[in-house]
């Protein structure tokens, strides 16, 4: 499974499908986030793993 | 997929720009992107010496990384605004100046310029006597909210220490997302002054008036957050405590809806509308405001006697 992270929430995916595709199955915005894994940005299109850990960063920030 | 210029793993995909990059390309790029803006817009030369206003947050401390690097002297400005918050405001200023620590070590210049930087530090409390949730506590201002009553203070504050220090120019972060929500709250209650003086660069038209310039407004804020990502900068991550429904929030979530479904959506948006202005093809009222020196600070105003910030104080 892949573990997708953002903020306090976590969630478990199936691997195999791109980050982009992870992105909206989890009803988020895939402008809104960028993905990082081990420690490294990915682009959208990077295949998901089996036991992959995928930590999203929020990007909207103001006020 | 791969990167447009070496082929390598890309790390991000600009879909506006049709354009994937590895990670030291898309650093390259982002640098001489700001540099092309800096220059489109004339924002200011390389012998200029600059404020950059810094937050702690991404934008802010990603915008003083590439001035620093394009070997600009940029010096750092941060308004410790006294929200306690889970320790909001001091989390804050601990990312800036461990990026002023590093910074030095990280920032080899393109240009063999000099890359001596200061940071500035102003305490509201500190130097008034109230912090920002205080004043806005005690003045009623902004409907419970702080957020105006803090734009007001930290505007007075960015120009009063751009003026005593003689800059050239008053540099913040604000990236194209931050000036498409405000252009779109703008023209959905069709506020043509605001609409008037929304640019890059807003001048010094007046004596005691600060040059402020956005060298990120061509940027998406996905791409200034990839930046600071990929360049390694720790900024702080948490949003204002205050900031929570903001408005502006809401009119970036929109645009970047439309985004989604028409990439580019947000750049044509933004940059279309300054074209426009450019070519007079927008008949918005030219700005005639009267100003005057406030009898308190000295700063300009429009009202008679104070200023709004020194009205706050009394």
């Amino acid at each position: 499974m892949v573990k997708v992270i953002l903020r306090n929430r976590e969630w478990e995916l199936r691997p195999g499908m791109t980050v982009r595709s992870a992105i909206l199955k989890l009803g988020l915005d895939p402008e809104a986030v960028l993905a990082v894994r081990d420690g490294q940005l990915i682009n959208e299109a990077t295949l998901t793993r089996d036991g992959d850990t995928i930590k999203l960063v929020a990007v909207i920030s103001g006020g | 997929m791969k990167c447009k210029k070496c082929g390598g793993v890309a790390v991000i995909n600009m879909r506006h720009h049709r354009l994937a990059l590895c990670a030291d390309h898309y650093l390259d790029w982002f640098v001489t992107y700001t540099q092309r803006t800096i220059e489109k817009f004339r924002m200011f030369g390389s012998g200029d010496r600059l404020l950059v206003a810094v937050s702690g947050g991404k934008d802010s401390l990603a915008l003083w990384d590439v001035l620093l690097r394009l070997g600009y002297q940029a010096d750092g400005l941060y308004i410790k605004l006294g929200i306690e918050h889970q320790g909001y405001s001091d989390r804050s200023l601990d990312y800036v100046q461990r990026f002023l620590e590093t910074s030095e070590a990280a920032n080899p210049p393109r240009a063999p310029r000099p890359t001596q930087h200061v940071l500035h530090v102003v305490d509201i409390k500190g130097t008034y006597g109230e912090s920002i949730p205080e004043l806005a506590r005690r003045t009623g201002r902004g409907r419970g909210k702080p957020c105006s009553v803090c734009g007001l203070v930290k505007r007075h504050v960015m120009n009063r220490v751009a003026q005593e220090g003689g800059y050239a120019a008053l540099a913040t972060g604000h990236n194209l997302d931050d000036e498409a929500a405000v252009l779109l709250q703008n023209t959905l209650r069709w506020q043509t002054g605001y609409l008037a003086r929304q640019a890059p660069v807003l001048e010094a038209t007046q004596p005691g008036l600060s040059r402020k310039v956005k060298p990120f407004c061509r940027l998406y804020e996905r791409e200034t957050a990839a930046y600071a990502l990929v360049r390694g900068i720790d900024y702080i991550y948490d949003e204002c405590p205050h900031a929570s429904g903001a408005t502006t929030i809401f009119h970036k979530e929109l645009l970047n809806r439309l985004e989604g479904r028409s990439p580019g959506a947000k750049h044509s948006f933004y940059l279309d509308f300054l074209r426009a202005k450019k070519k007079g093809q927008l008949l918005l009222p030219a700005e005639e405001v009267e100003l005057h020196p406030c009898e308190k600070c000295g700063q300009p105003t429009t009202a008679p006697g104070l200023c709004a910030f020194c009205r706050l104080w009394q």
